[in-house]
């Protein structure tokens, strides 16, 4: 019985799994044609600025796995939980951290200065940095990653924004390896991060 | 005959009564007469240089007639509206509730983290864990309440289900 509820509960984890795989292929597609057959895609050059202000591009990040997430300062809710969660991650994962960077990247570039960004992430983990650009620098990086974004106006004359809430973990190379879900349980996400890490010959 | 139905009436009065001078103290800030109980609001800590910050709480509808939550404001933000928040195969949306809350006859709406929020637009200053601040709702047919509301740490989520670094704060 007990096995059977197992085994019932393996395949809801990976009919799960496939649901999202698909989703995400979709998104590419949807957005790159060209790249509709992997989700292995993810990932390219770019050229931002980090929250000091400084020129970063994909080779700023290579050499080493990194976790990746795209959100906005002005978000009250998704954004604060996410980088607290990966805050909370990167402190469980202990001296294995450092093996990976972190970044945050700005959906919202009219507001998000590289200075709002170095401001707002004094709260979190000093490990994770903010990336920002121009609106075309970003509208670039986001087709990269299948990463979907959306103004939407309020009735103040402002707006918010709709965005792709996951955290992608990509490989040394550059290349995507898995991702964690909003709100994905502590011991799942450390496994994730911590493989990523893992992967990393140590010096 | 006449006694057993007063007797009958009085245990009535004290079985609707007796919750109610409990609940009140406890929970409906916007006083014991109010149709609406607004029931232990609070606010997540922000980070650093935020401009936006969302309320959270119960509304509980004490009458027998549909309200809704149609504004709010509040000294700590420049403007406050009602917004709803989900997260559908990996997408953040977020809208504003522009026709408002519906609160059903006798019924209640939570406003939680990943739903519907207040959200604070325009924050004067961070909000920080420990403080309180007032805010003020408007309902279409209750009126205006006024709650004070209590600020927790950042990652609390009130069902204690996430963590947030051991600052758990339970209502």
């Amino acid at each position: 019985m007990r096995a059977r509820r197992w085994v019932l509960t393996a395949l809801a984890g990976v009919a799960g799994v496939a649901a999202l795989g698909l989703y995400l292929a979709f998104m590419v597609s949807a957005q790159q044609p060209e790249q509709a057959s992997a989700i292995g895609h993810f990932g390219g050059p770019f050229t931002l600025v980090d929250d000091s202000g400084a020129p970063v591009t994909e080779r700023t990040l290579a050499g080493k796995p990194y976790a990746i997430y795209f959100g906005y300062t002005f978000c009250p809710d998704v954004c604060p939980t996410t980088l607290l969660d990966l805050s909370r991650w990167i402190k469980t994962l202990g001296p294995d951290a450092d093996k990976l960077d972190y970044v945050f990247v700005t959906v919202d570039p009219e507001r998000d200065t590289a200075a709002t960004m170095h401001t707002y992430l004094s709260s979190f983990d000093k490990r994770i940095r903010g990336f920002t650009g121009t609106p075309e620098e970003i509208a670039e990086i986001a087709k990269e990653y299948g990463v979907y974004y959306k103004k939407i106006p309020t009735d103040d004359g402002s707006y918010v924004m709709d965005h792709s809430a996951i955290i992608y973990l990509m490989g040394a190379d550059g290349k995507f390896v898995t991702f964690i879900r909003y709100k994905e349980d502590d011991a799942s996400a450390v496994a994730k991060l911590r493989s990523l890490a893992e992967a990393v010959p140590s010096s | 005959m006449r006694a057993l139905f007063k007797l009958a009436s009085i245990s009535k009065l004290v079985l609707i009564v007796v919750p109610f001078a409990f609940a009140v103290p406890a929970f409906a800030q916007g006083g014991g007469a109010s149709p609406i109980a607004v029931e232990g609001p609070w606010a997540r800590a922000t980070p650093a240089g935020a401009r936006t910050g969302a309320v959270y709480m119960t509304l509980a509808n004490k009458t027998s007639a549909s309200d809704r939550l149609t504004a709010a404001s509040s000294d700590v933000a420049a403007e406050v509206q009602i917004h709803e928040m989900s997260v559908v195969n990996g997408i953040m949306k977020m809208r504003q509730l522009t026709d408002g809350l519906a609160i059903p006859a006798g019924g209640s709406v939570t406003l939680k983290p990943g739903g519907y929020h207040v959200m604070l637009i325009g924050l004067k200053k961070p909000l920080a864990a420990g403080e309180t601040f007032p805010l003020t709702l408007t309902f279409e047919k209750a009126g205006n309440i006024s709650v004070t509301v209590r600020v927790k740490a950042m990652g609390a989520m009130q069902d204690n289900k996430s963590g947030g670094m051991g600052k758990m704060e339970m209502k």
